[in-house]
């Protein structure tokens, strides 16, 4: 039953991410990526993460989604060239791609870890990735990392608005 | 369903979102492949924090979602400057970033 959700949830986030890269449209790109990211959101499930799912799919396939969607709605129509970015990179793209899955999964392979093979511990607690206990976590062991992401966030807002709001000289030039 | 799946699957979409950050020219796209590269990572993580039954990789992927919402905003906030000064867009065209 576990495998059938797994592979389920594997092929729909590996298909939501191969049309990401090939879609030539950025719309569809967009929304390709809001369909991979809740198959995983479904494979967050399996690993017992339900707080992180439901916190994927509402900030991550919800908000951040909606930005792309904007944006890609605003720049628009950039038709791009099909793959003819540049002749070199289409050849030493794959080759590098397939050179780093084969670095990760020899490092993953020779990592020794004991738990490779199994389905993990059975004897996890109750609250294994309910909000109550990463919440108990993250105010208790992660403090300090927790204030200084709400930091990021609030510097984040300022660049975007520094970015790209209007300039005065802007503004005064459409007058 | 052993672990080592879960492994894989990270490495695969890891390499997928890389393949897109090196062969697209869209900037926005550039940026959804880099999202994929980050959720790929978030689930490597899961699975470390799963096998050892432990809750703390899962707090590294919350702040890993903060930060890519950040990289998000701050990203398209470039990506709409360069649309108003009416720049191609197009990362091989980028060679400076002088505002």
């Amino acid at each position: 039953m576990e495998a059938v959700a797994f592979f389920l949830g594997a092929i729909g986030a590996l298909g939501g991410a191969v049309a990401v890269v090939t879609l030539r449209n950025p719309f569809y790109a967009v929304l390709a990526l809001v369909v991979h990211l809740v198959f995983l959101a479904g494979i967050f499930l399996l690993l017992r993460a339900q707080f992180l799912a439901a916190a994927q799919i509402i900030v991550y396939a919800g908000a951040v989604m909606v930005i792309y969607v904007f944006v890609a709605a605003y720049v628009g129509g950039v038709e791009e060239p099909k793959w003819d970015s540049s002749p070199e990179l289409k050849v030493i793209g794959p080759i590098l791609a397939l050179a780093l899955f084969v670095a990760i999964s020899i490092a993953v392979v020779g990592s020794s870890l004991t738990a490779l093979g199994t389905g993990g511990p059975e004897d996890i607690p109750a609250d294994f990735g309910t909000p109550a206990g990463v919440g108990k976590v993250m105010l208790e062991d992660f403090l300090l990392p927790f204030e200084a992401a709400s930091l990021l966030l609030l510097v984040a807002a300022v660049a975007a608005i520094v970015l790209a709001g209007r300039r005065r000289e802007d503004r005064e030039g459409s007058r | 369903m052993n672990l080592e799946w879960y492994l894989v699957l990270s490495a695969l979409l890891f390499t997928i979102g890389f393949i897109g950050v090196l062969v697209r020219r869209n900037p926005v796209v550039v940026l959804l492949c880099l999202e994929l590269m980050l959720s790929a990572g978030g689930l490597a993580m899961l699975t470390f924090s799963r096998m050892l039954g432990d809750q703390d990789g899962q707090v590294f992927v919350l702040v890993v979602l903060v930060v890519a919402a950040c990289e998000v905003v701050v990203g398209l906030g470039l990506v709409v400057a360069m649309f108003r000064r009416r720049l191609p867009l197009d990362v091989d065209d980028m060679k400076e970033l002088k505002g």
